[in-house]
């Protein structure tokens, strides 16, 4: 309260210097506090991409909910997907929270993500056509998000550091029942290993995609700076990707699985791993809502939203 | 798989216990799947939460009286959940019926009235038959029930929270909630039915007999219906036939070579 008052009497110059102050002693800037209208929409656009990254990210594994080849991978899936709407929900609170001095709410959100606004996550644009896609994206695509959210944990955001804190732990578990679906199928049947490799195959480049350009010559823009400079993160795109790498290969390479990348090796004297550049104009398209199962995923959320449409509606007339 | 020693038992007393597992379990399994297919299509978000723990709640269910069965000598447990053909299934044909036309990947028009009221009707009819299964005289299934039991409260207010809810607001949604109800009353002697061996079921204390159960349905309702303004119906139908004799619709049917899809590739090999 003290400190509202007190920035009430102060330019929005000088409101700008403490609050910069304030971040870089690692103090955490809290939902109703001061905040410069770029770090506002910075967080905005992140936090809801994120979001509704979780809950569109929900739709490619839900194709594999009911056909899990087990009752144990049944519960487990299931509990999965659910963790992932969970985190959605969780994150478009925050989200919310921000926006709220815009007036503006979650039916803006939904219908941003209708419009094509509002972006979600690359990965999540992609085919899963078979059982061994659920069990990587739970391995490889949670552990990629796992890295990246882990750069943020620290985020002078308060309200997404903690979220961030508690679905990180969650990822974890989901990269562990991932992992344990690849190894059942990677210590299997040649069918099943062929599953697994087909799957490797198909999302790699999706994966390169996942941290994003490594700078704004790629695709003409990038926040990653500006996200640096409010300490919302800390590491670029291209130090993710290679943390990625540095823990993903060996792992996929020790179960006998190849990468569709035959330059990709280890550079020892530069110490980085050195690869073949995803295509990153098709990135653009992708994100574009131009991905192969783009339109398909955006429909089926559309058609939930316009069927339940009575339902909301007779939830608003009892408020 | 683990073994369970089973104390030797009457044949009869075997026979009837396994046909009300057998119940139970497939009544969960399918019911849990119907749920699964709403993923990602709720009303809102938090209900996909919501909804989506109690289908994995209602699926462990169905998991624990598989092993039930399982440690009766019956088979693998996923052989059992995946491999059985329909007309052995001796789910409520009420629980397999589809959420609504479309798939659920594509154009799925689900009707979330028919989810509220299969979903409360049904799982307050599981109340009332773990109430009475806490004191089976078979006692894995009398300690399952009281787990199982546990669970259900939650279930069952939340389903309530949402009949009262959309029952009282008038309009579309009453509309809708009494189409549902009507549909739902067409089968629901299917649910609180225990099948051809319901007497013996309950001559051995497996469980109460089918009567007193449909009576402490009606019970634990009538004040729910008083309040929103609805008549109990005197009896329930079984129009589309009796799942408890292994009778199902073709909605089963399509449900079974989705949910083992899988599966079926290799049901020898480890998933």
């Amino acid at each position: 309260m003290s400190d509202v008052i007190f920035s009430n009497q102060l330019t929005e110059q000088e409101k700008y210097g403490h609050f910069l102050k304030r971040i870089e002693a690692g103090e955490k800037i809290e939902a109703d506090d001061w905040m410069p209208d770029e770090y506002r929409f910075t967080l905005i656009k992140l936090i809801s991409m994120h979001g509704i990254s979780e809950i569109m990210g929900a739709l490619p594994e839900k194709e594999w909910v009911p056909k899990a080849p087990s009752l144990k991978r049944k519960l487990g899936i299931m509990a999965k997907v659910q963790d992932e709407m969970g985190h959605g929900q969780l994150l478009l609170r925050v989200a919310e929270d921000l926006m709220k001095p815009l007036g503006k709410t979650r039916e803006d959100i939904m219908e941003d993500l209708f419009s094509g606004r509002l972006k979600f996550h690359n990965v999540f644009h992609m085919e899963a056509p078979t059982w061994g896609d659920a069990g990587l994206i739970g391995w490889l695509v949670d552990g990629a998000a796992i890295i990246s959210q882990t750069n943020m944990l620290n985020a002078s955001y308060g309200p997404y550091a903690r979220a961030l804190k508690r679905i990180c732990a969650e990822e974890v578990f989901h990269a562990q029942h991932g992992e344990a679906i690849i190894m059942a199928l990677a210590e299997g049947t040649n069918e099943q290993r062929t599953m697994v490799q087909e799957a490797v195959n198909r999302w790699w480049e999706a994966l390169l995609m996942f941290f994003g350009p490594a700078d704004a010559s790629t695709t003409g823009t990038s926040k990653q700076d500006i996200t640096i400079k409010y300490r919302i993160r800390t590491k670029t795109n291209e130090e993710l990707r290679q943390d990625f790498f540095s823990k993903y290969i060996p792992r996929v390479l020790s179960l006998g699985l190849t990468l569709p990348d035959e330059t990709m090796h280890f550079d020892k004297e530069k110490e980085v791993w050195v690869y073949k550049q995803p295509d990153w104009n098709r990135f653009k398209e992708i994100i574009k809502n131009n991905g192969p199962k783009s339109k398909d995923r955006l429909e089926l959320r559309k058609t939930a939203y316009i069927e339940n449409q009575w339902v909301r509606e007779a939830l608003n007339m009892a408020k | 798989m683990k073994m369970v020693d089973v104390k030797p038992m009457n044949k009869d007393y075997q026979s009837s216990l396994i046909s009300l597992l057998y119940q139970l379990a497939d009544d969960d399994f399918i019911l849990a799947y119907r749920g699964s297919e709403w993923l990602g299509l709720a009303p809102h978000i938090e209900e996909d939460v919501a909804f989506s723990s109690i289908s994995q709640d209602t699926m462990g269910h169905a998991a624990m009286f598989y092993q039930l069965l399982s440690d009766l000598g019956e088979g693998d447990v996923d052989d059992l959940a995946h491999a059985r053909p329909a007309k052995v299934r001796k789910n409520a044909i009420l629980l397999e019926m589809v959420n609504g036309p479309g798939h659920y990947l594509s154009k799925p028009s689900y009707d979330w009235a028919f989810a509220v009221v299969r979903n409360y009707f049904y799982v307050q009819a599981k109340k009332v038959r773990m109430e009475s299964l806490k004191n089976s005289s078979y006692d894995p299934l009398a300690n399952a029930a009281l787990k199982v039991n546990m669970e259900l409260y939650y279930h069952l207010l939340h389903w309530k929270t949402w009949f009262v809810q959309l029952m009282q607001a008038g309009g579309e949604a009453r509309k809708r909630m009494e189409d549902a109800i009507h549909r739902v009353w067409d089968d629901f002697a299917g649910v609180l039915s225990l099948g051809p061996l319901g007497k013996e079921l309950a001559t051995f204390k497996i469980i109460e007999s089918e009567n007193i159960l449909k009576g402490k349905w009606k019970q634990s309702m009538k004040p729910v219906f008083d309040s929103v303004n609805l008549l109990m119906p005197e009896e329930f139908g079984t129009q589309s036939g009796d799942g408890r004799k292994g009778v199902h619709i073709k909605d089963l049917e399509d449900a079974l070579l989705t949910l083992r899809e899988v599966y079926q590739t290799d049901p020898a090999a480890s998933w």
